[in-house]
């Protein structure tokens, strides 16, 4: 039981998305609006359900006062704030939640992304290395693609941009393309063995 | 004055982020522990005012859109993963979705991702860079595909075929580049500009 | 041990300052040099050029703050010149962190071009339900989002008359910084729907969406912060992305001369060993 009725509830939901696609009409058509509809509310608490997990483990971690329990007392405390302001007096331009957005989380959040701009000057210094030929043509594409995509590039030789323009039109183009249908069919094939319950990683253990 | 106090506690998180490049410290960590709090609450926020109120309490409990009493009862099984010894039951809610997303994408990944790719690179020969196309997406399938030993004709142009996703990876590398420094970048506009008015 | 070892072995933090004076000294010190506009931000710019007044346009902020360098300029380069042709702009969501930053550029370029908030522009705000929620928008618009992102009911603004799904818009422009984002609104409102999208995004995916640009699933697009500078320049508007465009050279230049070092001592240490 406990695995049957998730297994068919996949094949009925999966099979109506897609049988919809060529058969808009009734029933399928009704079916799909209605699935369609409740997705909305539990895409939301699939949201609910990870922070839920963030406040258990960081609230296990202050009830065991595991070493460094005083920075989960900091997060549990970043959270609280957060949802009294937005859930009490609301989230539009003007309410104290809009204000810690723009001076809390907008200089942490980009600032936690800003220092992969040191990481990868330094990667480039150590680990960027052209070993084989391979290497080579990935090591003298990104070049020309960098000094092809700045002002600085074009200033040295104009015809950087368009040698950028053509290895983005054309070789990249077409690597790109390559990936993405290879991609595509390993999607298409994954989502046609979980619909039909033979790929059931998702449901877990037991 | 608010604004004044918010670009001093905006510029004293950044350089207590920063100072992590020099190394791990407990103003890091702070910083790093406050961000992760906020930024879900931020969600929750968000999920209740955006969300919640307008697409699930007030059509169910305001307009009688009754029917909406079943993802109700299938969002609150999903939380109940939270309790290990009734957490099999969000296995329901996580099929639903699980389902409607593989029907989705079994559809739209194959006509969008690969029908609509394959229809686009029918090109003519007259032009050299249609012909490129062509042999760098051919190529780079076959590479793909045949997983056999990479021998022959086949082996030669599987071996195109990582050329050209090589360079099509390099363009990427640069690409990420111009990313990454773009944060920085605006970090520094912050700091240099809102913060201590340097720039004009 | 060898000078090219012991350079090779260079403290890390070394290299972070040279990369954080990369950087700083040009916005500091601005060379101001010319910025080059690609064909795709000239698709994207004439996509919403030829568009007639009143045409009915919607923006998906699909980013947030970590990709804000990015994309926060192009949204207020986008969003300036729908108002310059008297276009309406819709606003809205499928990532919560991006709601306040498509506010922040609807009030910027509202000031100058004198819009006003319900009649000319409207924030939707957030949904969730990523590619689920695109394809029932095709259904319905305000089932989705029966009020605004500040608790107003749609039908009382004047805006969304007349726009009961997608079929009622006539460009999507997506600001992009992953998942959900350019892909999801190509394959529904663009393959499904049949409402033309084009949009921008982090100079990070730009490259794996050229094949859209080549079989013309979008009508345009702006990679990056080089994207973002691109468009302030077809505006004739100056802004963050063009002024930080000095120190992207600069940047680069070090990064590529940290990589010909760093392979000239990989190329000295095999000629050594040899």
């Amino acid at each position: 039981m406990r695995r049957q009725i998730p297994l068919a509830i996949t094949l009925v939901v999966g099979l109506v998305m897609v049988v919809q696609y060529f058969v808009p009409h009734k029933p399928v058509g009704n079916l799909y609006d209605l699935f369609n509809t409740w997705a909305i509310v539990i895409f939301a608490f699939a949201i609910v359900l990870g922070v839920g997990n963030l406040i258990k483990i960081h609230g296990d971690r202050i009830y065991r006062l595991e070493r460094g329990w005083g920075y989960s007392v900091l997060l549990l405390l970043g959270l609280t704030v957060m949802i009294i302001t937005g859930i009490g007096w609301g989230i539009e331009p003007g309410t104290s939640f809009f204000y810690l957005y723009w001076h809390l989380y907008v200089p942490m959040s980009s600032t936690m992304f800003a220092l992969l701009a040191f990481f990868i000057a330094s990667a480039s210094y150590r680990a960027f290395r052209a070993r084989n030929f391979e290497a080579f043509l990935l090591l003298i594409s990104a070049v020309l693609v960098m000094l092809g995509r700045v002002p600085m590039g074009k200033a040295l030789w104009g015809q950087f941009p368009v040698i950028a323009d053509w290895i983005m039109k054309v070789p990249n183009t077409a690597g790109q393309r390559a990936i993405m249908i290879g991609i595509a069919l390993g999607v298409v094939s994954t989502s046609l063995r979980i619909i039909l319950g033979i790929e059931r990683a998702h449901l877990g253990g037991e | 004055m608010a604004d004044t106090i918010g670009i001093w506690v905006a510029a004293l998180l950044t350089l207590f982020i920063f100072s992590f490049l020099y190394k791990d410290n407990p103003l890091y960590k702070m910083a790093e522990h406050l961000f992760i709090g906020v930024s879900a609450g931020y969600w929750v926020s968000y999920l209740y005012q955006n969300v919640f109120k307008p697409n699930l309490y007030n059509p169910l409990f305001h307009q009688g859109k009754l029917l909406l009493i079943i993802p109700l009862i299938l969002g609150l099984m999903m939380v109940m993963r939270l309790f290990p010894k009734i957490g099999w039951i969000s296995r329901w809610s996580i099929a639903f979705i699980v389902g409607i997303t593989s029907g989705y994408y079994l559809i739209t990944y194959l006509q969008t991702n690969a029908v609509d790719q394959v229809r686009a690179s029918l090109l003519n020969f007259s032009q050299i860079n249609n012909i490129i196309l062509v042999v760098g997406v051919l190529s780079g399938l076959i590479y793909f595909f045949f997983s056999a030993e990479h021998r022959g004709v086949l082996g030669g142009t599987a071996k195109l075929g990582i050329w050209f996703l090589m360079v099509a990876f390099g363009a990427s590398f640069g690409y990420t580049v111009m990313a990454r420094i773009s944060l920085l970048i605006g970090r520094m506009q912050f700091l240099l500009g809102d913060w201590l008015g340097l720039l004009h | 041990m060898g000078m090219g070892k012991k350079l090779s072995q260079i403290d890390r933090r070394i290299i972070f300052l040279v990369i954080g004076l990369a950087v700083a000294l040009p916005l500091l010190f601005p060379i101001g040099l010319q910025i080059r506009v690609s064909e795709p931000a000239q698709r994207m710019y004439k996509a919403i050029d030829q568009l007639p007044p009143g045409s009915k346009v919607l923006i998906s902020f699909d980013y947030d703050p970590t990709t804000m360098p990015e994309l926060y300029p192009m949204n207020i380069a986008l969003v300036r010149h729908c108002f310059a042709k008297d276009l309406k702009v819709i606003g809205m969501a499928l990532w919560p962190t991006g709601v306040p930053l498509g506010e922040e550029a609807f009030e910027i370029a509202a000031k100058d071009y004198g819009k006003s908030y319900g009649q000319d522009y409207v924030n939707l705000g957030y949904k969730a339900g990523d590619i689920v929620l695109i394809s029932n928008l095709g259904k319905s618009i305000p089932q989705q989002f029966p009020i605004d992102f500040r608790g107003t009911p749609l039908e009382e603004l004047p805006i969304m008359k007349g726009v009961r799904s997608l079929k009622n818009i006539d460009l999507v422009i997506d600001l992009s910084a992953g998942f959900p984002g350019i892909v999801e609104w190509t394959m529904i409102a663009g393959g499904r729907h049949h409402v033309k999208v084009g949009g921008g995004c982090t100079a990070v995916s730009a490259p794996s969406y050229y094949p859209y640009l080549q079989s013309k699933q979008i009508v345009g697009l702006l990679g990056g912060m080089k994207g973002a500078a691109e468009y302030e320049t077809l505006m004739n508007a100056r802004g963050a992305a063009a002024g930080g465009m000095d120190a992207q050279s600069i940047a680069h230049l070090v990064i590529i001369l940290f990589i010909f070092i760093g392979n000239l001592f990989m190329f000295l240490g095999n000629k050594g060993k040899a």
